[in-house]
Formats: structure tokens, sequence, C-alpha cells
């Protein structure tokens, strides 16, 4: 559930390549139990902000702030309390399902009791006791997709970032993905997603729509829709990258 | 039919538009031809050779000089007593020594011929046999040119004494080699290929974003490839000793430290690879055109350097195989101990040292 406390924060962000401003002053607040949606075309900036928040990467300038902890110096702290999920499956498709979870959850520190104790719990909420020990190699691409998202959240982060998680996914897998990214909300679990799918960003809480390495908006996907006039997101997304590249 | 004319044109632009596919495609086979022409040669060139001449008379001077001025040998040293025969080989200084008998123009004058021992380092086989095969060829015709027109048929005699490895036995030769080529592989080319797989499927910045420190990423991806390839040196050493058998004079524990030294030093070399590229295949690629060739064709394994043209030789000496078969021949064929073979310890953990060093860098540079 969304609360007031802020759980990431970022004051003037700026990321320089060379001579090349990938983020241009970013200015942005994000709740704890929030779902807050990251857009933007491609190359617009966001996978380099969203590596500075994961500490992937250190921004030129600007303060920002994940979990309570400073980017520049806490970096490392910040990892602790972090997940992430990229568009490409992550899992070891030579290794099983349950081979996978204890591995990512035991590079997150959890012992061997949690470790038994949330493979059990994770294999039954996802239905996949019978297939426990296959390869995932063998498993269906939607079920990957939601085992990599469960393993993401295995170790109770305060965050949790989602890269494009349900790029190449049937619509039913996605709608069940976005069940599961309500459900780690309820619990607290703030989410920033990436998303090309105009769809998806109607589930946000907030979306912010970055543009040649600016935020060119953030609001509720209703209020959005209301300011720019449109009927949906994708409206709203059209109006704004058309509106840049006229200027 | 349209769509594999599509096919084919596809495949055209991936291969005309990476470089490196190129390189493999037009560039390698050039390459090989010229180094295989050069390389696979019966010559040799300035050869050092020791030379211990007791009688010092007109005659055996006459032999040196003949020796000296043929081209193929430079005479390194002038040794005084047989216990000197062995330092010199010890010391790698010279691959052969030439041993006049004493008194030998009184010899040969008295009853028509004399001896010539040719000692040589068969520790490398192909060479030691080029080696003595040359020097008795030239006392033969030195014998000839002189002695044609003498009535009484005198003769010079030449023996010819393999030391280290009297019977010859290439697999002597071969065993270090072998052991280099198969760390090199091991150790550099499957740690690159493991480290860039990571890369390619993206699991890599899991990894990263993980509270796992960078360093442990790449211990724990190259520590199991440490352990497997030093029990492949010892399996190589073993097999050398039971099957061919092959000495293990030197030290085990200074044996196996130095093929630990080189182990550690193809590792980093191949973290150095796996910084390089995100695609597995040019891993592979670069590991085996940039290591394997020049592990088996640049590093005395099979060809011997002394024979090869000078740029090539200069390739051989940046080459960190060579070094480490130099210290394995010398710890398993002749005994050597440490002070023998410091100089290449050096280079070895030079190169480490250099090449964690620069992937480091580039690892911390693909960070910022």
């Amino acid at each position: 559930m969304k609360t007031d406390k802020i759980v990431i924060s970022v004051k003037n962000l700026i990321k320089d390549f060379g001579s090349f401003r990938a983020n241009d002053r970013l200015n942005f607040d994000v709740y704890e139990g929030e779902v807050f949606g990251f857009l933007g075309a491609n190359g617009a900036g966001k996978t380099t902000a969203l590596k500075i928040l994961c500490g992937l990467s250190r921004p030129t300038s600007g303060e920002v702030m994940v979990s309570g902890c400073n980017v520049y110096t806490q970096s490392n702290l910040i990892k602790q309390k972090i997940g992430y999920m990229s568009q490409k499956f992550t899992l070891y498709e030579d290794m099983t399902v349950t081979e996978n979870i204890s591995f990512y959850a035991g590079i997150y520190g959890l012992n061997f009791k949690q470790i038994k104790n949330k493979t059990m719990q994770l294999l039954s909420s996802l239905g996949l006791e019978g297939e426990a020990h296959k390869l995932i190699a063998d498993l269906p691409l939607g079920w990957r997709q939601k085992l990599a998202f469960s393993i993401a959240i295995v170790h109770d982060p305060a965050i949790v970032f989602l890269d494009e998680p349900t790029g190449g996914v049937d619509p039913v897998t996605r709608r069940q993905f976005w069940k599961m990214i309500y459900e780690a909300a309820a619990k607290g679990v703030t989410v920033f997603v990436t998303t090309h799918y105009m769809d998806e960003a109607e589930y946000c809480d907030r979306v912010s729509i970055m543009v040649d390495g600016r935020i060119a908006a953030l609001d509720t996907p209703a209020n959005l829709k209301e300011k720019y006039n449109a009927s949906s997101m994708n409206e709203v997304f059209l109006g704004l990258a058309r509106h840049t590249s006229n200027k | 039919m349209h769509e594999f004319k599509g096919f084919l044109i596809k495949e055209f632009y991936h291969i005309f538009r990476d470089r490196r596919t190129m390189l493999i495609l037009f560039a390698m086979p050039v390459l090989q031809m010229l180094l295989f022409g050069y390389v696979i040669t019966n010559e040799i060139n300035h050869a050092q050779i020791a030379v211990l001449d007791k009688s010092d008379d007109y005659i055996t001077r006459k032999i040196i000089t003949r020796l000296s001025a043929s081209g193929y040998f430079e005479i390194k040293s002038y040794l005084q007593t047989h216990d000197e025969i062995k330092e010199a080989f010890q010391s790698g200084e010279v691959r052969e020594v030439v041993v006049f008998e004493d008194n030998f123009s009184e010899s040969l004058n008295r009853f028509g011929t004399a001896n010539v021992h040719i000692i040589t380092d068969a520790s490398d086989a192909n060479t030691a046999n080029l080696i003595a095969n040359y020097t008795s060829a030239l006392i033969a015709r030195f014998s000839a040119d002189e002695f044609n027109k003498d009535s009484r048929g005198l003769t010079i005699k030449s023996d010819v004494r393999m030391m280290y490895n009297p019977e010859m036995k290439s697999v002597f030769m071969f065993v270090p080699g072998t052991m280099a080529m198969i760390l090199i592989l091991i150790s550099a080319l499957l740690t690159s290929v493991t480290i860039v797989r990571e890369k390619e499927t993206s699991s890599m910045e899991v990894l990263l974003v993980s509270p796992l420190k960078p360093a442990h990423i790449i211990v724990g991806k190259v520590a199991p490839y440490a352990v497997l390839s030093l029990i492949n040196a010892f399996t190589i050493i073993l097999l050398g000793h039971t099957v061919f058998g092959l000495p293990v004079l030197g030290s085990f524990i200074l044996l196996f430290s130095e093929c630990l030294l080189f182990i550690l030093m193809a590792l980093s070399l191949g973290v150095l690879i796996s910084t390089t590229t995100n695609s597995q295949q040019v891993a592979m690629m670069l590991a085996m055109v940039a290591l394997l060739m020049p592990a088996i064709l640049l590093s005395g394994f099979i060809f011997p350097i002394e024979n090869m043209p000078f740029w090539l030789q200069w390739i051989c000496k940046i080459n960190p195989s060579t070094y480490f078969i130099i210290i394995i021949k010398n710890i398993m064929l002749k005994g050597s101990g440490f002070m023998a073979v410091w100089r290449e310890t050096l280079i070895l953990a030079f190169y480490t040292f250099f090449f964690l060093f620069v992937s480091i860098r580039k690892f911390k540079t693909r960070l910022t």
C-alpha cells in the first residue's frame, strides 16, 4: 500500500557520457508501496537512470537517495535493499527451479533454513511444486517470467526494479504478472517499473514519461489523461513525444 | 526460393559487417600459411655452443673456427674441465658442448684418427638432433677438405651424446608443451567464455545489482577453473611419468607452484578477454587465435625458437607459454632449482599482475 514515506529521492540528477547528456536534471520522488511507472521511448535515458538507482552506474551530479542510502557513498547498502529483474530472462537455463531459487536467495545472504522456507513458499504460491526439479530450459516462457519476479523479491527488498519485465510475453501472462506486482506492492514493496506497453502504464499509481533525457511529465495516469486531454496513456505518450520532436 | 535468397544475402551482411569474422576468414589463413612456412624449417642459426678443447692445437683451433664461421653456431664459452659441461647446460646458456680429446693432433698424426664428442641438451629433442647433425657434418667436411690429399687417410671421428634425454624421446618435449596448451585452453578460454556467457544472458547485471562484490563474482567464476587446471597439470605429469617414463628430477613443490602461477596468469588473461567482449563466440575466437595458436606454434613447444626469423622470435619472447615451457623443462628434465628459473618465474608473475591490472581498470570504466 502506498504511504507518504519517500523511498527514492532524485534531485537534479545529471548523467553525461562525454558530451552526450543522457539524463538532464531529473527530479522525482517515489513513495513506499507505490507502483511507479518509468516510461520513455528507446534512448530516452530510462536505462541510464535505472542503472544509477541500482548502483550500477554513478551520476555525474545531483542528489540521489535510494531507501535512505546515498548512491555515491552507500551503493553497497543499497544493493542489500533492492531487487532487480531485467527484460531478459536471467534465470540459469541449465539449473533447476529450486537451484535457481537457492542461488539467488543465497547471494542475498539468506541462510539455509530461510532458503528452504522461501523455496517451499514460493513454489506453492506459483503452483510450481511439480516442476521444482525441472530445468528452467524446460519451463514455458510465462512461468519463467513469474518465477524470475518471485526470485527478484525473494529477499524481501524495500524496492524492486523491473526493467521491461513483460517484453515478449502473451497478454494473459502479462495480466497475471501484474497481479503479482500488485500483491508485492500491497505488502509494502515499492515497485519501480519501466515498460513499453502503454496499457501497463494505466496499472501504475504514478507514471513519469521521459523524453530526450528529461522528465516531460509526471503524475497519476488519470491526471495525465485529463491534462493532455487524451483518452488513453498511449495518446498521452504520443502527444508528448510529438510535442517534443516538433520543437 | 525467394526466402532462401534473402537468407543468403542476410548471411553475407553478417559476415562482411563483422570485422572479426572477416579477419578470421581472410587474415588467419594467410597468417597461418606464413607461420608454417617460416616455422617448419630444418635450419639452425647461431645456436649457442661451448667448446672444451684441452689439446688447443693447430687442428682443433681450425675446426672451432670452421664451426663458428659456418654461421650455424656461436661459440658462447670455452670450458676448462669436464665438470663445467653440466653447469653450462644447467644454466641454459648453451645447447651443445663440443669436446676434443686430449692431444688431438698428436693422436691424429700418430694413429691416423682422433675423436670429437658432441654433447647436446636433448631436453629439446628436435633442436638437439639438428645441432648434432650439423656439427658432425661440418667436422666431416673439414676432415675431407683437409686430409683428402693426405695419403695416410687421416680421419676425425665424431660421436654424439644426448644429455637429459638420451633416447631422444619426443614425449619429453611434448609434455611441457601440452601442459602449457591445456592449461591455457582450460584457464583462459573457458573462463573468458563462462564470464561472457553471463553478460550475454544479462545475468551478469543481476549479479552486479546484488550485494556480491565484482571481485567475488570474478573469483567465483575463476576459482573452479583454477582447481580443475591444477588437477590437469597433475594428471599430465603423472601420465608422462607412468606411461612415458618422463622423469621429474626437480622439486615437486616448485613444479606445482610454477604450474599454479601459470594457471593464474592464464586465468587473468581469460578475465581480460571477457572484459573486451559481450559475445561468447568472439571470446572463444580471441582465446583460440590469441592464445592457443601461439601456445602451440610460438612457444618452442614444437618448433625451436632459435630457427625462427627475428620478428617471430620477438613474438615468442612476449608469449608467456614460452617461459612456462622453459621452466617446466628445467625442473622436470634437468632437476634445476628455483635459481635457474627465477627470471622466467618473474616474467610470468609480471604478466599475471599486468593482466589483472588491465582487467580491473576495464571493469571499472564499464561501471562508471
